[in-house]
């Protein structure tokens, strides 16, 4: 509330004299107040309320599909159950494996191609443009068009696959193999995001003044010198701040999973979005899935808290 | 000009009563409208069609929400769940229909049909169990009988009758190359076309569902576990199902699927349900094809693999005798409905024997035995006899109010095992027998 106090206070100065004296009867912060209010209870609307409203059932027994059923408290027996789920950790797992890879190749591909246009050669800002392609394009198109690609008998992928290996194409089933599932998400995730992490590693790079390499040029630094001692520590927290994003973004990832295997084959790619779907609209275990919710909302909210602290330090450094 | 501003809310108020005024009379002339809601396939086609018939006599308009399948389920119970006002009429799935019993999403039925004079006794007695009745076996009716429908098969008419396929059949087989009857000849003749040649390309046995995300795996596994024998629960002990889901037939059967599954389907099909199907047999991949029988018609009528390519078969016979996974709906009236004079208006003219005979010649199932028992009726169509057969032979899914829990438990046990390769069958059987007493435990039906 104290931000919401500062803000309504920093409205308050910012308010010409004038308004302030031809609304009669009010004050600077109550008109203050006024201006924000819509704000607040849209935030309070769609955002505070359904929290604390997901919070209380996740207490209860509630089912949205049984809406004549008595609801009891059944106290943290939901959280229990969610915590002692062996498919809610199986789930917790193909996640995790999603998530480090997507960030990792990600990372490494988006920071160097972020590193080789900013070399600024010929037609680098053609490229760009075309790097760009794919974070553009809406992810149900994106789901859909690859899983053409995976299409085994006429897939393009795997006719690139065979060509470059010599495994006959319909060998291999990207989709449909327990081994291959996670990959081929992981592969159309990274072909989509990379140019976004790309974009912000571009951002970092540019953002070094030219003279500390001209200084670092000056003391004879070698160019890997240079990459260690001033560039990569430089683009860090750009860096950093991309794991930041990309990592909030693919804890919830739904819709290219849900268009490319639907969480199979079984469940070897059921991530957690998936499961918190199933168990809220498909099962309407209303009560269950709210505190399954919440412990991923916790979660998340957690680790990004002490990602920013890091991301601080690593700028303030 | 001061003038002006001050008429302005009179002139505003004259000018939004003739707009009003327009209004009403345009809605008057136009009378009422009723939406009915259903998934969108080619059956819901041939009711647009049909329900022509509806207005013209009752001046009553018809609209229509029609939902793709993979999202019928989510989009229609969210619906009723939120007792939304879009739908008057629903097509609702038949698994539905004890959740929306128990919930007051349907009118229940009983005195309107008794009021109207319609009998629950002109329709096929499956066809009441399955999409009307709950509890099932007793005379509560939630639904009327829209549109029978069951897994049945479709195979290339023309690809059996080559004359050197035949003969290379018969002699590795010693019999004729034809519609298999039972799943022990459904195997070799679907291994038999698995890697064949034919009109230049390579084709497959069979095509089997194994879709994830809905109810696509657990309905074709279902429709060869019932030839094998499986049952849900013990007949004489409602709820008892040990050693009844897991029972040595069921893992048998679930066996069978899986090395059909892994010996004569075409790769990539790892999530694939009726419209992948479709497009297997339409695009010359598969020698058969597992599907509903709402899609016959259509087929029958598709300019390449049509006529005389095609040909039909009800599902084939197992150790333990026949069995058909039913599909299917009732048409019911939805509680929240402001309409619900004209949508039962709507339910009582789809009712008559006349309407349920026109349903039929344009493509839909009926149930009403007006249709179905007239002596014409097998040579009706190519697939008529087929279907006849298959309604006499069906079973369903749990139609319990929990039914979503119980199918997606079984979707994730089965896709496990025949698509994912973990465990065994006695595993996934074994694990789904402990998901649904968990569930049917959490609902109060067993301690």
């Amino acid at each position: 509330m104290s931000a919401v106090r500062e803000l309504a206070t920093r409205a308050a100065v910012a308010t010409p004299p004038a308004m302030a004296t031809r609304v009669r009867g009010l004050s600077d912060r109550a008109i203050a107040w006024l201006f924000i209010a819509p704000t607040l209870v849209l935030l309070l609307a769609i955002n505070i309320f359904p929290l604390i409203w997901t919070i209380r059932l996740s207490f209860t027994n509630f089912r949205a599909n049984r809406p004549n059923a008595n609801v009891l408290g059944v106290g943290i027996d939901n959280y229990v159950s969610v915590l002692t789920d062996p498919d809610v950790w199986q789930a917790m797992q193909a996640t995790a494996h999603f998530l480090f890879w997507t960030i990792a190749l990600q990372t490494l591909i988006g920071f160097a191609l972020a590193y080789l246009i900013d070399r600024k050669f010929r037609g680098h800002g053609f490229w760009t443009t075309v790097i760009l392609i794919p974070m553009m394009l809406s992810p149900a198109v994106v789901g859909n068009f690859w899983a053409f690609l995976y299409q085994p008998q006429i897939g393009l992928f795997n006719y690139a696959v065979s060509y470059l290996t010599g495994i006959p194409p319909s060998s291999f089933e990207m989709l449909g193999s327990v081994k291959l599932a996670p990959w081929s998400i992981i592969i159309v995730d990274t072909w989509m995001w990379t140019p976004y992490v790309m974009l912000i590693c571009l951002a970092g790079l540019r953002s070094i003044p030219d003279y500390i390499y001209e200084a670092a040029e000056v003391d004879r630094a070698s160019k890997w010198r240079q990459f260690w001692s001033i560039t990569l520590p430089m683009v860090l927290p750009f860096i950093m701040l991309a794991i930041l994003f990309r990592g909030i973004e693919n804890f919830k990832m739904f819709d290219m999973v849900n268009l490319l295997t639907s969480g199979g084959p079984g469940s070897t790619t059921e991530v957690a979005s998936i499961t918190l779907k199933r168990e809220a609209f498909e099962k309407w275990r209303t009560g269950y899935s709210s505190a399954f919710a919440i412990i991923l909302f916790v979660a998340v909210f957690g680790l990004a808290n002490i990602y920013v602290k890091a991301l601080n330090a690593v700028k303030n450094r | 000009m001061k003038a002006i501003w001050k008429k302005l809310p009179a002139l505003a108020a004259i000018a939004a009563a003739g707009v009003l005024g327009l209004g009403s009379t345009a809605a008057q002339a136009q009378g009422k409208t009723i939406t009915l809601c259903w998934a969108a396939w080619d059956p819901a086609n041939a009711l647009v069609e049909l329900s022509k018939d509806f207005t013209a006599k009752t001046k009553v308009n018809m609209k229509f929400e029609f939902v793709p399948w993979p999202n019928f389920a989510d989009r229609m119970l969210n619906e009723l769940n939120s007792k939304g006002k879009l739908c008057d009429v629903i097509i609702g799935d038949s698994q539905w229909i004890g959740g929306s019993a128990e919930s007051g999403h349907y009118v229940k039925l009983n005195d309107f049909f008794a009021k109207e004079g319609i009998k629950m006794s002109d329709f096929m007695p499956a066809t009441v169990l399955g999409y009307s009745e709950w509890p099932k076996g007793t005379p509560n009716y939630w639904a009327l009988p829209a549109m029978g429908d069951a897994l049945g098969w479709t195979y290339r008419k023309d690809w059996f009758a080559k004359p050197e396929l035949r003969a290379e059949f018969k002699k590795l087989h010693n019999r004729e190359l034809e519609a298999p009857k039972t799943w022990d000849e459904f195997k070799q003749v679907a291994e038999f076309f698995t890697g064949k040649q034919i009109d230049g390309k390579k084709v497959y046995g069979t095509y089997l569902f194994t879709e994830r995300g809905s109810e696509g795996i657990t309905m074709g596994v279902s429709n060869v576990l019932y030839p094998f024998g499986f049952k849900y629960e013990d007949p004489k002990k409602p709820y008892a199902m040990d050693g009844i889901v897991n029972s040595a037939d069921a893992v048998k059967g679930l066996e069978f699927y899986k090395s059909l599954y892994k010996c004569c389907t075409p790769p990539g099909l790892t999530n694939s349900y009726m419209g992948e199907g479709l497009d297997a047999f339409k695009s010359g991949q598969v020698a058969m094809m597992m599907n509903w029988f709402a899609f016959f018609p259509g087929l029958y009528k598709d300019p390449n693999v049509g006529g005389d390519k095609i040909g039909f078969f009800v599902n084939p016979a197992g150790p333990k005798g026949k069995g058909s996974q039913l599909g299917g709906q009732g048409i019911s009236v939805v509680s929240y409905s402001p309409n619900r004079d004209e949508a039962l208006a709507y339910i009582k003219w789809f009712a008559s024997p006349d309407v349920q005979k026109k349903w039929w010649a344009l493509g839909g199932y009926s149930c009403h035995k007006a249709v179905l028992q007239d002596p014409g009726f097998t040579k009706s169509a190519p697939f008529a006899a087929e279907f006849l057969t298959a309604m006499d032979q069906v079973v369903d899914f749990w139609a319990e109010p929990s039914y979503a829990q119980l199918l997606l438990s079984e979707q994730k046990w089965v896709h496990d095992y025949v698509v994912a390769d973990k465990g065994t069958a006695k595993q996934a059987l074994d694990g789904l027998l402990g998901d649904w007493k968990k569930v049917f435990k959490e609902d109060g039906k067993i301690k």
